[in-house]
Parts: structure tokens; C-alpha cells; sequence
């Protein structure tokens, strides 16, 4: 009887010293993130500072000078990301509903395994790629393409040099797309399959049923997968700062070279040396952290207002 | 309970294992400028194979080189750009230069090969300006008769990341154009008016490689191992000098070392005839009066044995060794002014 009552003691003892460590854990990472933000708003004080409001609207940025405006870097992060979403979540969601609805049985495993694959290649290994291989195809071939018959939009102007804006979303839309796409297999495979077969049963096309049975059921999965997409376009570093040409020129071109926050952090951290110049540098970080939490917060405001959808789909 | 004290075992052991690592720790530690880190890391391998003697160098950038031995977290920093010598003064260090440093521009035109292009210094800022925007323009083709050169736009590339060679680099247009020094200046990094930018020297070489028309200034090492087509360069007496190991040398040889506060000598568009113009320095910062004696002894004796004995390996890498002319001077400037106690710390 001892024993048993022993038992429980050291028993209740044990839970609650995992319930303290794995508590410890989850508020460790609030705290982090808390310093980290802390840390980014001390170390940038100097810049907020001296320039104010016009670090995020002014496009001068001048280490000589000592006199730095975020406006390309910022407009670069968000372009890029909005071209890499673009052309990423349509082809997303065409693999998705070609594994689950479409390929055989056999292919299904192998080519889903290819995708995993293709999304645990470190950055740098597409960042050269892109450099040596796809930059000169795009140089060849699609840019010129692009300035001869869209030449009278500004948005394909310019030298086909095979490096700027647009190609730098190519490569980031080809780096996201494993995430996004095997994200909304795994949603698509959780329609009921009740639900398709219903469609079918009332003489729905393939086409019908994905179109008004399985994307509406699956929508806010899509949306979290688009968001995980957009999350690490948002921070993407090395590969776009091979293939972005890295100037702080602000231009309507998408074939000019640009930059983005994460590539001129890459670029200047190094050897910058003036205290200011270092202080800029810290406040564009500031900046990324902002659009970033921004970004997510809106993705998990829109996340909810999609979740009923799915419940009606349900019932 | 044994799973309980396996676990209390291996933290333990844990533990120990990472002292054993901290206490291992070599004895001198460097760090700076990243264009000189292969030569370091070379120098200071067959300085350990015949010494037994560890030294540490980390290739953090110039900036963070100057910031740890200001803050005398390390035991000599590195930068690829001098300090001035009221900056010296005021935190009390010496710099010596321990490379030569050229930096090239290089072309990529269909058909033209290394050295046949000729450009003056006034062309060259021009082109980077963007008021030179093609390559048949009348100013280039002046200077470049029988040399077949395009109809076509110039792309000049530039480093995008902070660095020495751009330093060197803008520092040379300054010095020679006007218009340049009061729209751009120079800098680790400058608000470049034309162009795109490749990051470290490998990213300019594999631009410059792979888009037509461009132009770019490399470090000579990744200009020769990459195979990239050279241009010669008017020096400062107008004759044209192409770039080489003599040409950087003579640079370095013939500036005023001696009467220069704090050794911050500039060595683009020197007066020495035959010298590239485009060259630099890449200095070594210690302390004159150091904290830790010991280790600021075993620093100079390194950097002793490298000016002595560095030579084949430098040129092996591509990089340009200090003239003898030269290091005597900085080996007499280390006896009279880093001191221990008041006593030289260096030996005679």
C-alpha cells in the first residue's frame, strides 16, 4: 500500500517538473524573440535617430556620405516576394492536384519524394545555379523575348543582363515551391473522399470536382502553405543576392538589378565600419522583422476568416 | 537510477570536453580584412609547422578587424584599408602593410583579348559615371586603333558587398577624376551610379565571365585564375602598364613609406614610373603599448618570419610581397615605438 501511495507522489513529482521544463521552453522562445527585438531597436537607435521617417521613404543610400534611405531595399523585399508568389502558388497547386487526383499510384511516391528533396537543398547550391546556369539561359533567351514584345510596359526595359529583379524571383518562386506544393498535397489528402465521390457520383468532371470540392475545401490549407512560402521568401538571402545584382538604384524595370534588405545585410554587414553606417544596417533588420511579423499576423487574421468555409464544406 | 547518473556522466564529460577545447585555445588570435585570409592561413600553417607556435587569424572584415583591437579582444587586427594616423594615435596603434594588393579591371568584349584594350584614367571613372555608355564610343576608340570594338552598351560591375578592393578602387577614380571625388567619393562601399553588383570578387569575376560588354575591377589573383581578360592602364607618366607582380611591386617600392605619418600610405596613382596605378596595402594593426607582452612579442616575430620567409608562398597565391626596402622600415618603426615597460618588445 506504501508503495503505491510512493509511487504516486514521485509520479505527480515527475509531472510537474515536465509541465516547469516544457513551460520553461515555450516562454524561453517569447523571450527570445523579445531581446532579439529589444537588441535590433538599441543597436539602430542611432539611425532612427538621425534620420527619422526618411530612412524608410528616402532611395539615397550613400556609405560616403553617411546618408542611408531604405526605400529600394524595402521595395525590392516585397516585389521580389510578390513575384515569387505569383508564379510559385499556380504551379504549387497544379502538382499538388496532379499527385493527389491525377499520377498513378506508382509515381505518386517518387516524384513527391523528389519534391521533399528539392526543398532541403541549402540556398546557396540554387543561388549558384541560377548564377552559371539559368542567368545566361535568361539572358539568352527570355529576357530579349520579354524587351521585344512587352518592351512598352516599363516593367521590361532595360539590358537583358540575366541578373535583377526578375530573375531573383524566378529562382526564389523555383526555392518555394517545394514547400508551398508538397504543404497542399498533404491538405488535398485530407478531402474526404466522400466528398469527391459524391461529386463524381452526380456526374462532376475531374476538373469540377478539384475546382469546386477539393480547392474550396482545402482553402485556408492553401493559404498556410502560401504564407510558409511567403515567410521564407521574405528572408531569403544568399541565392537572391547572387542573382538580384545588388544595386540601390530604385527602378520600375523588373530586368534591372535591385536589391532587397536581406541581400544588402549579406553584402554590407562585413565592412561597414562607421558607427552609423553599422546603426543603418540594424534598423533595415528592424525593418524585415516588421514586415515579417506584419505579413504573419495578417496571414493568421485571414487563416481564420477561411476556417468556417471549411467547416460548411464538412457539413 | 544507472540512467540517471549515465546522463550526469555524459554532461559531465560534456563539460569537460568543451574546457579541454577552451583551454586549448591557441594563444594568438588575429582577425580583420578577408582579401588577405588565404595568405594568412598559409603563413601562419608553415609558421606552426616549424614553431609548434598556434596562431589564430578569423576573416571577420576590416571593420570588425579594427573595432576587436581597439577593444584588445585579439591580439593583432587586420584592414585592408590604413587607418589615418590621428585614428592610430588616439587608440594607440601602429599598422604595417604585409601585401600587395593590385586590383585589375577587366573586360568581357567578343574578340579582345587580355592587354588589348587600353583605357586612361579619366575613361575609365567616365564609364562608371555613366557618361561613357558604349563601347565604340569616340573617347575609347580613340586611344584603342585597330582594336574592333562593339556597338554596344557597357555594364560595369562592381563589388556589392563592403570591401578593400573597392576601397582601393574608388580611391584610384577619386584621385583622378573630379567629377567622381564630388558625386561618389570613396569607401568600403559607394552609391554607385551605374551598374550591377556582384558579391566578393568571385561574384564580380562570374558576372564579368558570364554577361557580354561588361566591365569590373577584380584582385588580381581571381583576375588570373579565373582567366578573365586584363586591360592596361594609363599610369600617372601616360605610358600605358599592364598589370603584374612587377608593376604592383613597383607601386609599393616607390612610395614614400619613411615620411608618412603612420604608414597610411595610399599606393594608387603613384609617381613611380612602370607602377600599376590601381594598387594597395593590406596592413596588419597591433597595439604600442599591448596588455599581453608575451603574446605581442610572439605577434612581431611571426609577422618577422613572414616578411623573411613569406615570400615564395605569397607570390604562390597570387599576392605581392612586401619589397625588402620596405620592410626594414616598418621592422625599425616596430623597435622605437612598441614597448613593454618602456623596453622595445621586438628585437633589433
Amino acid at each position: 500500500m506504501m508503495r503505491i501511495l510512493d509511487r504516486h507522489k514521485r509520479d505527480r513529482f515527475a509531472d510537474f517538473l515536465f509541465k516547469g521544463v516544457s513551460s520553461f521552453f515555450a516562454l524561453l522562445i517569447i523571450v527570445l524573440m523579445l531581446f532579439l527585438f529589444v537588441v535590433l531597436a538599441i543597436e539602430s537607435a542611432p539611425a532612427i535617430k538621425a534620420f527619422g521617417f526618411k530612412f524608410i521613404y528616402s532611395t539615397d543610400w550613400n556609405p560616403v556620405r553617411a546618408s542611408f534611405g531604405a526605400l529600394p531595399a524595402i521595395y525590392g523585399t516585397i516585389v521580389l516576394s510578390a513575384i515569387a508568389i505569383v508564379i510559385a502558388v499556380p504551379v504549387s497547386i497544379g502538382i499538388a492536384v496532379f499527385l493527389t487526383e491525377m499520377a498513378p499510384k506508382k509515381i505518386r511516391g517518387p516524384v513527391g519524394a523528389a519534391i521533399e528533396l528539392l526543398a532541403s537543398i541549402p540556398s546557396i547550391i540554387y543561388g549558384m545555379w541560377g548564377l552559371f546556369v539559368f542567368a545566361p539561359f535568361l539572358s539568352a533567351y527570355v529576357e530579349p523575348f520579354l524587351i521585344e514584345n512587352f518592351g512598352f510596359l516599363p516593367l521590361f526595359r532595360g539590358t537583358p543582363l540575366g541578373i535583377g529583379m526578375l530573375p531573383a524571383g524566378f529562382i526564389l518562386a523555383i526555392m518555394i515551391i517545394p514547400f508551398i506544393s508538397s504543404v497542399i498535397r498533404d491538405v488535398f489528402l485530407m478531402v474526404p473522399p466522400m466528398l469527391k465521390e459524391s461529386g463524381y457520383g452526380m456526374g462532376a468532371t475531374k476538373f469540377e470536382v478539384i475546382w469546386n470540392i477539393v480547392i474550396p475545401f482545402a482553402r485556408s490549407g492553401i493559404m498556410g502553405a502560401v504564407i510558409l512560402g511567403l515567410g521564407r521568401a521574405l528572408g531569403e538571402t544568399m541565392a537572391v543576392t547572387f542573382m538580384i545584382g545588388n544595386s540601390h538604384d530604385l527602378s520600375i524595370s523588373l530586368l534591372d538589378p535591385a536589391t532587397s534588405i536581406s541581400a544588402t545585410l549579406a553584402n554590407e554587414f562585413t565592412e561597414a565600419v562607421d558607427d552609423i553606417y553599422l546603426s543603418g544596417l540594424v534598423e533595415l533588420g528592424l525593418i524585415l522583422f516588421a514586415i515579417t511579423f506584419v505579413v504573419l499576423a495578417l496571414s493568421k487574421l485571414m487563416t481564420m476568416r477561411f476556417a468556417p468555409q471549411k467547416g460548411r464544406g464538412k457539413a | 537510477m544507472a540512467k540517471k547518473s549515465l546522463i550526469a556522466t555524459l554532461a559531465l564529460s560534456f563539460l569537460a570536453a568543451i574546457s579541454a577545447v577552451a583551454f586549448a585555445a591557441p594563444a594568438i588570435n588575429g582577425a580583420g580584412a578577408t582579401f588577405p585570409y588565404p595568405l594568412y592561413a598559409k603563413w601562419t600553417y608553415d609558421y606552426n609547422k616549424q614553431t609548434q607556435l598556434k596562431l589564430n587569424y578569423q576573416s571577420i572584415g576590416s571593420g570588425g578587424g579594427i573595432k576587436q583591437i581597439k577593444a584588445g579582444t585579439v591580439d593583432f587586427g587586420a584592414s585592408d584599408a590604413p587607418l589615418s594616423a590621428k585614428e592610430l594615435d588616439e587608440a594607440g596603434l601602429m599598422q604595417f602593410p604585409m601585401a600587395i594588393g593590385g586590383v585589375v579591371p577587366v573586360v568581357n568584349i567578343d574578340g579582345v583579348k587580355s592587354g588589348r584594350v587600353k583605357l586612361t584614367p579619366s575613361v575609365l571613372a567616365d564609364i562608371y559615371l555613366g557618361k561613357i555608355k558604349k563601347w565604340s564610343d569616340a573617347r575609347i576608340t580613340a586611344i584603342n586603333q585597330g582594336v574592333k570594338l562593339p556597338d554596344e552598351r557597357i555594364t560595369p560591375v562592381y563589388r556589392a558587398d563592403g570591401s578593400g578592393t573597392t576601397w582601393i578602387f574608388t580611391n584610384y577614380l577619386s584621385k583622378v577624376s573630379k567629377d567622381w571625388s564630388d558625386k561618389v567619393g570613396f569607401g568600403t562601399a559607394v552609391k554607385w551610379p551605374e551598374g550591377v553588383g556582384g558579391k566578393g570578387n568571385e561574384g564580380v569575376a562570374t558576372y564579368v565571365k558570364r554577361i557580354k560588354n561588361t566591365i569590373g575591377y577584380v584582385e588580381y589573383a581571381f583576375a588570373v585564375q579565373n582567366k578573365l581578360t586584363t586591360i592596361s592602364m594609363q599610369g600617372k607618366d601616360t605610358a600605358f602598364v599592364e598589370p603584374s607582380m612587377a608593376s604592383f611591386s613597383t607601386a609599393a617600392a616607390g612610395a614614400n613609406w619613411k615620411n608618412t605619418p603612420g604608414f597610411s600610405v595610399i599606393l594608387t596613382d603613384t609617381d613611380a614610373k612602370g607602377a600599376w596605378p590601381i594598387a594597395g596595402a593590406t596592413f596588419i594593426i597591433v597595439h604600442k603599448k599591448p596588455a599581453n607582452c608575451e603574446n605581442a612579442k610572439a605577434v612581431l616575430d611571426f609577422f618577422d618570419w613572414a616578411y623573411k620567409n613569406g615570400a615564395e608562398s605569397a607570390k604562390a597565391l597570387d599576392y605581392v610581397p612586401i619589397p625588402k626596402q620596405v620592410y626594414d622600415i616598418m621592422e625599425n618603426a616596430w623597435f622605437k615605438e612598441i614597448r613593454c615597460d618602456g623596453m622595445p618588445v621586438s628585437k633589433k
